[in-house]
C-alpha cells in the first residue's frame, strides 16, 4: 500500500477518499495548540495569532531548546490527550478552518459534528513517542502566545512525512474511538460478569 | 565531607538519576512491552509498536526525553531515621528536579493553582510530590522516582464503597475506569488499585501499587488471584495499544491493600502509560548508590 501524505495547504477534496482507520502522514506546517489556545480563541474571542486555515494544528505541549535570537530547537514533541479540547474543537474548527487535527485519543460527537459539516480530520499520533515526531520537525518557523509557557506556545513547525497519524474521526461523520468504545463496553461487561464469580470474599 | 558538598552530591546523582528515567524506561517495562509488542496480530497494532519501539531507540541515541510530558515530579522516599541527610532531603529534591528540568531538559509542569502561572522551574507549592516514609534504627535512603504525566494522571479516582457493593463493587470500580478514561490514558496500562478506609489512604495505595516492580504479586493470597482476575479481564476488552484495539490491555494491575473501617470500602485506581517513568535507587549512608530499576546506568 502507497504512503498516504497529505500536504499543506489541505483541501476539502483531499479528505473525501480518508476514513476512520486509515494511516495517514503530513507533510508541510503544523501548529501546536491545546488547552488556553483554545479557550482563547473560542470563550476570550481572541484571534489566533497563526493563520491555520487549510492548515494543521497538534494537541501538544513539547519540549524546546532555545538557541538565542528566536531560533529555537525541537527536541520533543508528542500529542496531549484530545478529549481535553473537545468541548472548543467543533467552534474551533469552524472558526479557524484548520483541516488536520493530531492528538492523543479519541474525540466525542462536538468534534465529529465539526470535522463533517467544515470537512476536517482528526488523528492520533502514537502518544509517547515524542521523538519520533520531534525528528520528523526540520524547523520551528515561529512562536506565537509565547506567555502560556513552553507547553501552551503556538509552535510552528515544517514537518516533513509526519506520522504515523491514524485517523480516528473522518468527513463521514464515522469516529473511529467511539466506534471501539461500544465494543469495549460490551467486552468490558462479560469480564466484570466473570471476575465477580470469584470475588465474593465478603461472606 | 561536609554538609554541603554532601548535598551537592545527591543533588546531583539524583537530578542525573531523574534525567535518565526520562529517557530510558525501566528493565521490566521494556521487556514487558517487548513481549506484549510481539503478541499483537493487526497491522494497526504493530505500527504503533514499532513507532514505540523505534521512538526508545532514538530517546537513547539522541540522548533527549522519549515523552515530551516529562511529568510532574513525584518522590517515595523510605528513609533510614539515621540516614545522615534526612534533613536537607527535602530541599536536596527540590533542587535536584531544577537542576534536571535545565539538563535533560525536562518540560517545565508546574502551574500554581489560583494565581495559574507556569512556575518555568518544574517546581511549585508541594511539587515535586514527597511522599515520606521513616524506618527507625536504619541509615540508607530508599528512593522511588516517578514522572506523573498527564495523560496517565487523568484517569485517577478514588471512591468510598458500601461494604455490601463488596469486591464485585471494586470490580466494576475499576474496570469503568479502562474503558472511559484509561484508553486515553496511553495502554498497555499498568494499574494500580489502592483498597483501604477511606479515599486518601485508598488513593496512596493506588500510586504506591505503581512504584512495584512489573511481575510482582501482592502477598495476600486473595488480593494476588484478584490482580489476576482484572489483569486477564482489562486484556478481554481490548484495548490495546493506544486504546486503537489489540490483544492486550495491560502491562499488569498491582493491588495494595490495608484494613478498613467495618462500614467502608475505600477504593482507588492510578494508571501508570506504557511509557512508565519510575526509577529505583538507593543510597548507603556514605552516598554511594544502588540502582535496580535499570541495568547499566552511569550517572
Amino acid at each position: 500500500m502507497a504512503k498516504k501524505i497529505l500536504t499543506t495547504p489541505i483541501k476539502a477534496e483531499d479528505l473525501e477518499d480518508i476514513h476512520a482507520g486509515d494511516i495517514i502522514y503530513l507533510t508541510g506546517h503544523i501548529t501546536t495548540c491545546r488547552d488556553v489556545a483554545h479557550r482563547r480563541l473560542i470563550e476570550e474571542g481572541r484571534k489566533l495569532p497563526v493563520d491555520i486555515d487549510g492548515g494543521a494544528i497538534m494537541h501538544a505541549g513539547p519540549i524546546i531548546r532555545a538557541l538565542g535570537d528566536e531560533k529555537y530547537e525541537m527536541v520533543s514533541v508528542g500529542p496531549t490527550t484530545s478529549m481535553r479540547m473537545e468541548k472548543f474543537e467543533k467552534e474551533f474548527i469552524k472558526e479557524t478552518g484548520v483541516k488536520l487535527i493530531v492528538g492523543k485519543g479519541g474525540m466525542g460527537a462536538g468534534t465529529m459534528e465539526g470535522c463533517r459539516d467544515h470537512k476536517a480530520i482528526h488523528t492520533v499520533f502514537p502518544a509517547g513517542c515524542a521523538v519520533v515526531a520531534a525528528t520528523c520537525v526540520e524547523k520551528i518557523e515561529s512562536a506565537n502566545w509565547k506567555d502560556l509557557g513552553m507547553p501552551e506556545t503556538l509552535w510552528t513547525c515544517k514537518v516533513k512525512d509526519f506520522g504515523p497519524l491514524i485517523v480516528s474521526i473522518d468527513t463521514h461523520g464515522r469516529n473511529l474511538f467511539e466506534e471501539n468504545k461500544i465494543k469495549f463496553n460490551e467486552k468490558k461487561e462479560e469480564a466484570i460478569a466473570e471476575i465477580c464469580k470469584h470475588v465474593s470474599f465478603i461472606k | 565531607m561536609t554538609k554541603e558538598e554532601a548535598a551537592a552530591r545527591l543533588t546531583s546523582t539524583i537530578a542525573k538519576f531523574v534525567a535518565h528515567t526520562g529517557k530510558r524506561l525501566p528493565d521490566d517495562v521494556r521487556q514487558k512491552l517487548k513481549e506484549l509488542g510481539e503478541q499483537e496480530e493487526t497491522p494497526l497494532a504493530k505500527i504503533i509498536y514499532e513507532a514505540m519501539f523505534k521512538n526508545q531507540d532514538l530517546a537513547v541515541e539522541l540522548n533527549r526525553p522519549s515523552c515530551q510530558d516529562t511529568g510532574a515530579l513525584q518522590f517515595f522516599v523510605t528513609c533510614g531515621a539515621n540516614f545522615p541527610y534526612l534533613g536537607q532531603l527535602q530541599d536536596i529534591l527540590r533542587e535536584a528536579v531544577i537542576v534536571a528540568t535545565k539538563e535533560a531538559p525536562l518540560r517545565h509542569n508546574s502551574v500554581e493553582t489560583f494565581d495559574e502561572y507556569n512556575t518555568g522551574k518544574n517546581v511549585g507549592k508541594g511539587v515535586p510530590s514527597i511522599f515520606w516514609d521513616i524506618v527507625p534504627d536504619n541509615d540508607e535512603l530508599e528512593l522511588h522516582t516517578y514522572m506523573a504525566g498527564g495523560g496517565c494522571s487523568l484517569p485517577g479516582k478514588a471512591m468510598v464503597l458500601m461494604p455490601g457493593e463488596g469486591y464485585e463493587g471494586v470490580t466494576r470500580f475499576v474496570m469503568d475506569v479502562m474503558t472511559s478514561y484509561g484508553l486515553n490514558a496511553c495502554p498497555p496500562l499498568l494499574v494500580g488499585v489502592g483498597i483501604g478506609t477511606s479515599v486518601e489512604t485508598a488513593a496512596m495505595l493506588s500510586k504506591k501499587a505503581l512504584m512495584r516492580p512489573i511481575g510482582s504479586h501482592n502477598e495476600n493470597e486473595r488480593a494476588a488471584s484478584m490482580e489476576k482476575l482484572l489483569e486477564d479481564g482489562i486484556n478481554k476488552i481490548g484495548l490495546g495499544p493506544q486504546g486503537l484495539t489489540g490483544k492486550n490491555s495491560v502491562l499488569g494491575v498491582h493491588i495494595e491493600n490495608t484494613a478498613r473501617h467495618p462500614s467502608v470500602i475505600g477504593v482507588a485506581v492510578n494508571v501508570g502509560c506504557w511509557s512508565h517513568r519510575r526509577g529505583h535507587i538507593i543510597f548507603d549512608k556514605d552516598l554511594n548508590y544502588t540502582i535496580d530499576s535499570h541495568t547499566g546506568v552511569e550517572l
